[in-house]
């Protein structure tokens, strides 16, 4: 059995660390610190950590003040709250000043499961990626993660990360280099391109060995930065392969099937399939059984894999 | 230049009498004006009515350092209400900060005075601002890590009465007093109108003082156009300890210019070129 592990764990054990090397970090939540895992640093550090309390506009607004006399601020809340509730103060407070806000939210895409639509962000991602100079990250694994909020810290400037509250087969091992605007070649192929972001970067490996039984070449390319996203890899891998699939627990409409999509019109034609939500909302049930009825298993990866070929076959 | 700048480093608070501060204010309603007609938009009312709650924040309550505009320990200042960039951008040229001749190129393509605060384009204005209800968490956030510094400088954040209308500021109102804020001080600019008219028949925020105090924030209020008086609350302000503060300070909308005063259709409008003169004549200026 694969080691699961859940993003969301492996922040608050980061925060800890960072913590402990660099004063000028805060965080900051808004009632849900048991949740985020900020709870593990509030904890350590009780005068670096604010509970701003069920008030997200506040929150963001609070992170920019911090921000501009100094602080390095990671704010955390569910990402349907840090990118929706708070937008506009994401916007103004924040991304406009270009002040130096790590947001980094939990619970994104259907995977939050039993709670349903309304905790179940679907468009944080096309909401982040719109805002001028937004940095917008969705690490794959535990080990991702860690090594994304090292190289955020790291970075000056405003970020959205993703997290997500299910457990995730870990993928990469600690000699894994987490890059800025960096995706990565998982699995080399030549009949068709993966590209994942998340919990569908696992789910997209376990495709490649489904198509393989069938002698279907399929690279896998981890695409955990959404903005700025990595043209030249898409290029790369786009006209090594002809067809493309995107996979992501978002909406199809301004995540990163859309991102690939911008890429693939300006540079590469081949044919793109988009594996995401299609403009609905989600709904209660466990994880396991909303990646299912969405379309998200590896089986369903690899069907979109086989249309993405047939469309590059018939344009032959 | 070399000594102009250490004489603009020179003037932190406290050194003016109540005629020169007043003086001052003439001056601002005078640049406010002339800007506001160069640049053939803006917002007129809102900028006169808060002119004397700056003047004696920059000229006779704030720790600030023109002349080293980035000093760690400086007091900050906050345009909630950032509509009224006119006012501040005058003042920020009156202590130093920017070139006079540049209120000139307000609105204007390429110029730093955006129509609304920017922060960072312009040493003094720290945030950005003017989408309204922002500025007191972003006060709040200042204020904490400045605290966490054991620093000092206090924070003061500027709002509007059509402002207060915004949840976020309800939202900040009780963290600050939550947090225990103590070295933030909102002023509140209430003239009583906002853009489609009366505050009172548009949304309604009284009984505000009551409203505030019953979040946890020491209240005073004040004529805001009395130079000593608000000065005199602002500085008692400082010894508030373990809440936040709020001055309400009455103001009427377009002060000093007869025909604006208490017209909400000048919330947006600048001055045409006739209406310059007369208002430039009425601040007694050729």
């Amino acid at each position: 059995m694969e080691k699961m592990e859940a993003t969301r764990d492996a922040y608050g054990k980061i925060l800890l660390k960072l913590g402990e090397m660099d004063e000028r970090i805060v965080v900051l939540d808004a009632d849900l610190s048991s949740s985020t895992k900020t709870g593990v640093f509030a904890k350590k550090f009780p005068h670096r950590f604010f509970n701003m309390g069920v008030a997200e506009q506040n929150l963001m607004g609070t992170a920019a003040g911090l921000s501009a006399v100094g602080k390095i601020p990671f704010v955390s809340t569910f990402a349907i709250f840090a990118s929706g509730r708070a937008w506009e103060p994401v916007r103004q407070s924040i991304a406009y000043s270009k002040f130096n806000v790590k947001i980094v939210a939990t619970h994104g895409g259907i995977t939050v499961g039993e709670d349903g639509a309304s905790h179940q962000a679907l468009e944080d991602v096309a909401l982040m990626r719109a805002i001028p100079g937004m940095i917008v990250i969705i690490p794959a694994d535990s080990v991702e993660t860690e090594k994304a909020i090292d190289a955020v810290y790291r970075y000056e400037g405003p970020v959205y990360m993703r997290l997500s509250r299910a457990k995730f087969p870990v993928i990469f091992d600690e000699n894994y280099n987490f890059k800025i605007g960096k995706g990565m070649v998982l699995m080399e192929g030549r009949d068709v391109a993966i590209l994942s972001a998340g919990l569908m970067v696992a789910n997209s490996m376990a495709a490649c060995e489904i198509l393989k039984r069938e002698n279907i070449s399929a690279a896998v390319v981890n695409i955990s930065t959404i903005k700025p996203i990595d043209v030249e890899l898409i290029k790369n891998v786009a006209a090594g392969t002809g067809a493309v699939v995107t996979c992501e627990e978002h909406s199809i409409i301004g995540g990163l099937g859309s991102a690939v999509a911008e890429v693939l019109a300006e540079e590469v034609n081949v044919p793109l399939v988009r594996v995401g939500v299609r403009d609905r909302f989600g709904l209660s049930g466990t994880a396991e059984d909303l990646i299912r009825y969405f379309h998200f298993s590896p089986e369903d990866i690899a069907d979109a894999a086989r249309e993405a070929i047939k469309k590059k076959n018939a344009r032959k | 230049m070399r000594r102009t700048l250490k004489e603009k480093a020179d003037i932190v608070s406290g050194r003016y009498t109540v005629p020169e501060l007043e003086e001052i204010a003439r001056r601002v309603r005078v640049d406010i004006l002339k800007m506001l007609n160069h640049a053939k938009s803006g917002h007129s009312g809102g900028s006169l009515s808060a002119v004397e709650i700056l003047v004696s924040l920059y000229f006779s309550v704030m720790n600030h350092k023109p002349g080293d505009p980035y000093w760690k320990e400086r007091d900050r200042f906050i345009l909630s209400k950032g509509h009224a960039a006119p006012l501040l951008y005058a003042v920020l040229a009156h202590c130093g900060y920017i070139p006079k001749e540049e209120l000139f190129t307000l609105r204007q393509i390429g110029s730093r005075l955006q129509g609304h605060p920017h922060g960072g384009s312009i040493p003094g204005v720290d945030v950005s601002t003017g989408s309204l209800g922002q500025g007191l968490a972003m006060g709040n956030g200042m204020a904490l890590g400045l605290r966490l510094d054991c620093s000092p400088a206090r924070v003061y954040v500027l709002l509007g009465d059509g402002e207060i209308q915004e949840g976020m500021i309800w939202e900040a109102a009780m963290a600050a007093a939550h947090h225990k804020i103590d070295n933030l001080c909102a002023i509140l600019d209430n003239n009583g109108l906002q853009i489609d008219g009366a505050v009172a028949s548009v949304m309604c925020i009284e009984p505000v003082a009551d409203k505030f105090r019953s979040f946890g924030w020491e209240v005073l209020v004040v004529d805001g156009h009395d130079i000593a008086e608000i000065t005199r609350a602002l500085k008692d302000t400082k010894a508030v300890r373990g809440k936040p503060s709020i001055i309400i300070a009455k103001t009427v909308k377009g002060k000093g210019v007869s025909f604006m005063e208490g017209k909400f259709q000048y919330h947006g409008l600048p001055p045409t070129d006739e209406e310059l003169v007369r208002a430039l004549k009425e601040l007694g200026e050729k």
